[in-house]
């Protein structure tokens, strides 16, 4: 009885189940899809924070200090330590190496530019521009085209992979106008006849530059396979106490959490570990300040998601109270035929769980499908909702459902089967 | 008797009352009697307007209080001195008078000194209260308070001060002695530097900063506005952009307020159903008074503006009450996260008004266009 009671239900007041389920439905898709991009967010947000540069910048252990002013190094060139090239691709083998988005390395040497008889003092630098690097059987490609993105070029950009002996270069913009220089020039650097490929803009110190394949300056140098630095990319999570904190002082349990989580120290402990003879630090500028900027978005996207989450919730009850309350004739009738106030109350609790259960299973495949549009629209990349959530999105259908039919069936139980049957208030 | 008694007084009261039309008295007598639908209906209403207010103050204002968090990145313009000059002694009042305030400014000045032992070190002169504010990345561990006193790179502090000895720096001939106050840790450049405060920079090397670091907030049309005025005050400057602040910092504010977009979108759109779900039930719940006004003699024209006008009450006033509740939760968010309260965006309400009295206008003549062909008997009947 109790079966056909809630199949004949469905079967007969199709409208009304509908109008329900459609609010279930709505309510459950806007939840899922904010749950998903709020969980995804700051991942996507990091990613556009990558534009302002590397966050972690890997040196040589025993390094002498740099004597630096306005980009110009004043320290003689073979001083200090290098790191070695063959090494940087053991960067995408270390534990958060799908959190890292790329790397370039850097050589500054210092030139002379011969030009109409007279000596030019230089700087050159050398890094990969999109290098493909292979790491087992992984193959990626790297350089300052992804780490450096606000680094614009007129012209072409040099390649470095099919030609070793390339001779392309780049030239900084202050620096071409100055020689008045421009795309497709020769120019003789240190006894070598160079191509300018493009002319470079950045804003900062290589406008006075020229950059170059790696290859190149560490054959000017005479050191093959030197590295001075290199910078590294990566999707960090915002510090908190347990980041700052110090891992040699820290006990087993806490040490692999501290290990296992994306913060920039724990990644720069682990290119330190990957790179043998090196120091590896976060840029505080990037790092701390993208960690500020992050925890303020991620904060307001989970308040909104509250919002949603409040606004569905509501709207799901509205629906299911409005559907209830129509329907007190019934219940008046159902009380008149001897129905126990539990009896009918379980009619409407089976009939609530199984509008929540439909609705929430459409609800979450519409919500991911709108995730993903909105990654897409937005971001320009996926966001996935892990399946772990659809147990918990359902539950919390059916305890909205039934939260919002509460008060009505308690209303409804309550009423006299007179007036209920007489259509009165 | 009794009764008639107190009919002649509910007349007499009557006579006395304050006339008002049937249509006024319709519709309050229609709130009064079912108040308990008429609040959920105006409940519904209230959250609506509220969370739509909320969002919309939350998209106006979200780019400006973003901005002031990409200032922790520091400065977004840099004043160079032409081919390495340094700038006349008034450049630094002349960007802060044309900043005018809406920003940090910092002036650094740059030379190469020798240790005792010859090494060499580069040595920076700033003002040390402002690169406080202006690179808050900077982790130091005490700042110099005192003449005399330096900032050391931790890089630089084991060249030249490894046991945190005070010790001497020459610069064409001229020495200083100093004592270390504190360390600076950057993972840039500055952890190979030692910071010296202005007035000590230059009464020993005589050299005037070069470099000017402005952290200006503003729109991107302002901050271009105000490089072209640093360009104009100060000739012997360079104004360069620092790019890649500028250019992730467009894209963050523009992309988090395509999902707030997204999210509002969302959120009004489940409120507006909600609302139109319960007033929609409320309205066809009352298709008795419908039907009685029907066989009354009322005109289609008079019930639907009847209807029109509860709907339009109950819009407005839910508007107001939402709009004020709205904005104290976005006042909320942003005290929360922001730690700055989003300011009262008053050009929202009209919007908020009219959103609202379109859904509940929808609700309510919905139902009854859906009514009108039913002869009142039908539903008097209660079928």
């Amino acid at each position: 009885m109790f079966a056909r009671l809630v199949y004949e239900s469905f079967r007969r007041q199709k409208r009304r189940k509908l109008l329900a389920g459609a609010a279930i439905t709505l309510g459950v898709t806007v939840a899922t899809a904010m749950i998903a991009v709020a969980t995804d967010i700051g991942d996507k947000i990091d990613r556009e924070l990558r534009t302002i540069g590397a966050n972690l910048l890997v040196t040589p252990e025993e390094d002498t200090l740099d004597v630096e002013i306005g980009g110009v190094n004043l320290k003689p060139p073979s001083d200090g330590a290098f790191l070695n090239e063959a090494d940087l691709p053991k960067i995408k083998g270390t534990f958060w190496h799908n959190n890292i988005t790329g790397f370039a390395p850097m050589l500054p040497v210092n030139v002379a530019l011969r030009r109409d008889g007279a000596t030019d003092n230089l700087t050159l630098l050398g890094t990969y521009f999109a290098k493909r690097v292979s790491f087992g059987k992984e193959e990626f490609t790297t350089g300052v085209r992804s780490t450096h993105p606000w680094w614009k070029v007129s012209g072409a950009w040099p390649d470095e992979n099919d030609n070793d002996n390339s001779r392309d270069v780049l030239l900084g913009e202050r620096l071409a106008a100055r020689l008045s220089a421009k795309t497709g020039d020769e120019l003789t650097v240190s006894g070598r006849q160079l191509h300018v490929s493009g002319i470079l803009s950045t804003g900062g110190a290589e406008d006075d530059q020229i950059v170059a394949p790696i290859a190149l300056a560490q054959e000017i140098l005479g050191k093959p396979g030197a590295v001075r630095r290199v910078y590294v990319s990566a999707i960090t999570k915002p510090e908190d106490a347990l980041a700052r904190r110090d891992p040699r002082s820290m006990s087993g349990p806490v040490y692999d959490r501290w290990y296992c989580s994306p913060y920039p120290q724990s990644i720069a402990f682990q290119l330190q570990e990957a790179i043998p003879h090196s120091h590896a630090e976060q840029i505080r500028q990037v790092a701390q300040s993208e960690g500020v900027v992050l925890t303020r978005i991620e904060g307001l996207i989970f308040l909104i998601t509250l919002a949603a989450l409040f606004a569905s919730a509501l709207a799901v009850s509205a629906a299911m109270a409005t559907a209830i309350f129509e329907r007190r004739a019934e219940v008046g009738l159902m009380k008149a035929l001897g129905a126990g106030k539990l009896a009918i109350a379980s009619v409407f609790f089976a009939e609530a769980t199984l509008l929540a259960l439909f609705g929430g299973l459409v609800g979450f495949a519409a919500g991911g499908l709108l995730a993903h549009q909105i990654g897409r629209s937005i971001f320009d990349s996926q966001i996935t909702i892990p399946p772990v959530l659809l147990p918990v999105i359902l539950s919390i259908a059916v305890v909205v459902t039934f939260a919002g039919s509460a008060a009505a069936i308690r209303k409804a139980v309550r009423l006299d089967p007179v007036f209920a049957l007489r259509g009165g208030l | 008797m009794s009764l008639s008694h107190s009919a002649r007084d509910v007349a007499a009261s009557r006579t006395q009352a304050p006339h008002t039309s049937m249509f006024v008295r319709m519709l309050v007598r229609a709130a009064v009697l079912r108040r308990g639908r008429a609040l959920s209906a105006l409940l519904a209403m209230v959250v609506a307007a509220a969370v739509t207010t909320a969002m919309l103050n939350l998209y106006v204002d979200v780019q400006a209080k973003l901005r002031r968090e990409f200032r922790n990145y520091g400065a977004n313009i840099i004043l160079v001195g032409r081919d390495g000059a340094s700038f006349p002694a008034n450049a630094l009042t002349q960007v802060e008078s044309v900043l005018g305030g809406r920003g940090v400014v910092a002036p650094f000045a740059l030379v190469v000194a020798r240790t005792s032992d010859g090494q060499p070190v580069v040595v920076a002169g700033t003002d040390f209260d402002r690169a406080r504010q202006l690179d808050r990345w900077w982790s130091v561990s005490d700042w110099p308070s005192a003449p005399q006193q330096a900032l050391v790179g931790v890089r630089a502090l084991s060249l030249v001060s490894p046991k945190n000895q005070p010790f001497d720096l020459s610069f064409q001939g001229h020495t200083i002695h100093l004592t270390s106050a504190g360390t600076v840790r950057t993972g840039a450049a500055e952890d190979s530097r030692v910071y010296l405060s202005l007035a000590d920079f230059i009464s020993w090397t005589g050299v005037r900063p070069s470099t000017i670091e402005v952290a200006a907030s503003g729109s991107p049309e302002e901050i271009s506005d105000i490089m072209r005025q640093l360009e104009q005050a100060i000739p012997a400057a360079d104004v360069r952009p620092v790019r890649q602040i500028m250019e992730g910092e467009a894209r963050v504010l523009g992309k988090t307020r395509a999902t707030l977009l997204a999210a509002a979108a969302l959120i009004i759109l489940t409120a507006a159903l909600c609302v139109l779900s319960t007033l929609m039930g409320w309205v066809f719940d009352r298709r008795r008074d419908f039907a009685i006004m029907k066989a009354l003699g009322a005109s289609d024209r008079l019930l639907n503006g009847f209807f029109a006008a509860e709907a339009a009450v109950l819009g407005a006033s839910g508007a107001v009450i939402g709009f004020v509740l709205g904005v104290g939760i976005a006042a909320w968010i942003g005290r929360v996260n922001f730690h700055a309260p989003v300011v009262p965006r008053f050009s929202v309400l009209p919007f908020v008004l009219a959103g609202s009295i379109v859904v509940t206008l929808l609700s309510a003549v919905l139902p009854i266009w859906l009514l009108r062909r039913v002869q009142p008997a039908v539903i008097l009947r209660g079928e």
